[in-house]
């Protein structure tokens, strides 16, 4: 019960942090040893490119760098020694397995954004796979023509007209909004008392957690800096800011 | 089922123009030059793959006692990929086309197909991507056909050494796109002097002939678009917002392929527009040229001379301004002065003349290690350019009547004569493949 605590706190305090620290980054001015580049922005009388207003770039650059070296000492190793030990039908078996829990928080937030539709397939889905599917191992309803919906309270805060709010890379979890941020926030904290619910032993629960989390990223293909494009942090902004809004509008 | 209905209304679309292909018999299906540049290749016309071929990252340092700059702190050396097989085989080193790296999606199909034929390959970024300027260029100016050409001849040296002990390799094959396939040429040629390789066969994929006529014609690509090539922000701004609307209105999920074909189907965009992505396109991994170039040799151009950047810096307006800054002004202001700076009294003629495969054409002219693939409505080459090539290496530049700028290179038919140019026995005798 303690750990669950201590987990549902984590993301508000990663939130108050992120206010604390953000500052804004604009290309600071010229210092006296340097001097002026031949082209400045000045010079142009055009609407910006992919521009997306980023208020806590000081600090989300420096999330996006700690992500980096995270995933490799950390996370890339694990899902390299996963995806080696472990063979391909047991990989997809663990996603189909986690993304059949997902359901549960596609269905309330459909429900909360009055979407029976989306409410109703997400419905069929996971009883289909929950039995058919072998406790969703296995992903019959799509082969039925059920298709995997995705909500989440991010969204649902979205369909209810509450703005993105500034882009935000969190930590571990990656590039977000301030919005879908909150969003995980709720979402895990309805997420943690249902697996209490099954009341599984902590060692049990906490060797769950952690097949999660690597499944997770094994799901990912995102590697930061892998582009080896200097201006990645941008596009991956102008991407995850384009999603979200489209993600509210569907 | 979904990609049948797909394709049936692709054909019923292209009806008129595939009468008329129907005469050459050539089955790749998008017509129009920028539709076919854009879209490539349908999945269902690629030739199928085995799914799991083991590629490798090799990571070399061809430069020793480099210093980086820290802003490009997640650079840990050059990256290229290595697909080795088990037993002895002749080695293809492929170099990408402007902009990409190694692990860009035709090079990986071309590894794939390399590999699945029986080849090792080593695939290589291009000499204008970020990766390679900061770790392979010696000048870290990119854009010169000969240094660049002794850069890469460096690397595939470096590269070479460090895999020796692992495979057996009979002999070596060359093969780039675009731009790549270009250098490729040169890089034979630095070959025949220095002998380290003996490259039997050499590959050009939809090479530019020259580059200065090239990429000018890439840039005349955005004079079209309302505003011209100084409002490029503003036609980028103008396209998100219609493809966006479109999403709204239809019934897709994910931003895939099958929404890049309903755009293509439902005519959403110009002749005039699809041309100016293409354009929009090149000045994006420009930019990251640019700005990799600049940095490397001291800022001065886009980033204040002598600033050193810190990892939290933002790098937005650099972006910005690279990306508005186009071709001409990159060789004028920035490119020739530098080579003049090494070459003193290098005249700018002189310097485009040399950007060019008829610069280097005794050696290329009639020689059988060469061929070229390239298609009739390719607009980085002139009708003057394709009849160029065909002079210079006779049959073996196969013309397509169809396929833009590498639209169809992952066309099957198109991989099986890439295959075969380079599988091909050569005329004394080596080994086969």
């Amino acid at each position: 019960m303690k750990t669950t605590l201590l987990r549902a706190a984590t993301l508000p305090a990663v939130l108050l942090l992120v206010v604390y620290l953000a500052g804004c980054a604009p290309t600071p001015p010229l210092r006296s040893y340097e001097e002026p580049p031949m082209h400045t922005l000045a010079e142009f009388d055009d609407e910006k490119i992919a521009h997306v207003d980023d208020p806590w770039e000081r600090f989300n650059r420096r999330m996006y760098t700690f992500n980096y070296t995270l995933d490799q000492y950390l996370f890339l190793p694990v899902v390299d020694a996963y995806e080696f030990v472990t063979p391909k039908f047991v990989q997809t078996g663990v996603s189909n397995f986690f993304k059949n829990i997902g359901e549960i928080c596609t269905l309330y937030n459909s429900v909360l954004q009055l979407r029976g539709k989306k409410a109703a397939t997400t419905t069929g889905r996971f009883l289909i796979n929950s039995t058919i599917g072998l406790a969703g191992l296995f992903d019959p309803a799509t082969s039925m023509g059920l298709k995997r919906q995705n909500e989440d309270f991010g969204q649902t805060l979205g369909h209810w007209g509450v703005d993105t709010g500034p882009y935000l890379v969190l930590p571990a979890l990656g590039p977000a909004t301030l919005r879908g941020a909150g969003g995980i926030a709720v979402d895990t904290s309805v997420h943690i008392p249902l697996i209490d619910e099954v009341d599984l032993d902590s060692q049990v629960e906490l060797g769950m957690d952690t097949v999660k989390g690597v499944d997770k990223r094994h799901d990912q293909s995102f590697r930061y800096y892998q582009s080896g494009y200097p201006f990645e942090y941008s596009v991956v902004r102008f991407v995850t800011r384009k999603k979200t809004e489209l993600a509210v509008i569907k | 089922m979904k990609h049948l209905t797909l394709w049936l209304t692709v054909l019923v679309l292209l009806l008129p123009t595939l009468g008329r292909a129907a005469g050459a018999g050539y089955g790749y299906p998008i017509s129009g030059s920028y539709e076919a540049t854009i879209l490539g290749t349908p999945d269902e016309l690629k030739p199928p793959l085995p799914k799991r071929i083991p590629l490798r990252d090799l990571v070399l340092e061809p430069l020793p006692d480099l210093k980086k700059p820290r802003v490009f702190f997640y650079d840990k050396g050059l990256y290229c990929t290595l697909a080795a097989q088990k037993k002895k085989a002749p080695l293809v080193f492929l170099v990408a086309g402007t902009g990409a790296g190694h692990r860009a999606a035709r090079m990986v199909s071309l590894t794939r197909v390399l590999y699945q034929a029986g080849f090792h390959v080593i695939a290589l970024s291009s000499p204008t991507h970020p990766n390679f300027i900061i770790n392979a260029s010696t000048s870290h100016v990119p854009g010169d056909l000969a240094d660049d050409a002794a850069d890469l001849y460096q690397v595939m040296h470096t590269a070479w050494e460090a895999v020796k002990d692992d495979i057996e390799v009979s002999d070596f094959r060359l093969a780039g796109y675009s731009l790549g396939g270009t250098q490729a040429a040169f890089v034979a040629r630095l070959d025949e002097q220095r002998q380290l390789f003996n490259f039997s066969r050499v590959l050009m994929i939809n090479p530019a002939v020259s580059l200065y006529d090239s990429v000018g014609r890439i840039e005349a690509l955005l004079d079209n678009i309302p505003g011209g090539p100084r409002r490029i922000g503003a036609f980028f701004n103008r396209m998100l917002d219609r493809f966006v609307e479109f999403y709204q209105t239809g019934q897709f999920i994910e931003l895939d392929d099958e929404f890049l074909y309903a755009i293509y189907r439902n005519r959403l965009v110009s002749q005039a527009e699809a041309g100016g992505l293409i354009g929009l396109t090149f000045r994006v991994n420009s930019a990251g040229m640019i700005f990799a170039a600049d940095v490397m040799t001291g800022g001065g151009y886009i980033v204040p001379k002598n600033r050193v950047l810190a990892t939290t810096d933002s790098l937005d307006d650099y972006f910005q301004v690279g990306v508005r800054l186009s071709f001409f002004q990159y060789f004028d202001e920035f490119f020739y002065p530098a080579m003049r700076a090494r070459r003193p009294g290098l005249s700018r003629e002189a310097l485009i003349d040399s950007l060019s495969l008829r610069a280097i054409e005794t050696s290329l002219r009639g020689n059988p290690k060469f061929a070229a693939l390239i298609n009739d409505d390719d607009f980085i080459l002139s009708a003057a350019d394709r009849d160029y090539l065909q002079d210079l290496f006779g049959e073996r530049t196969r013309v397509y009547p169809r396929g833009g700028h590498l639209g169809n290179f992952e066309y099957t038919e198109n991989m099986a004569a890439m295959v075969a140019f380079l599988g091909r026995i050569d005329a004394t005798g080596g080994t086969e493949r």
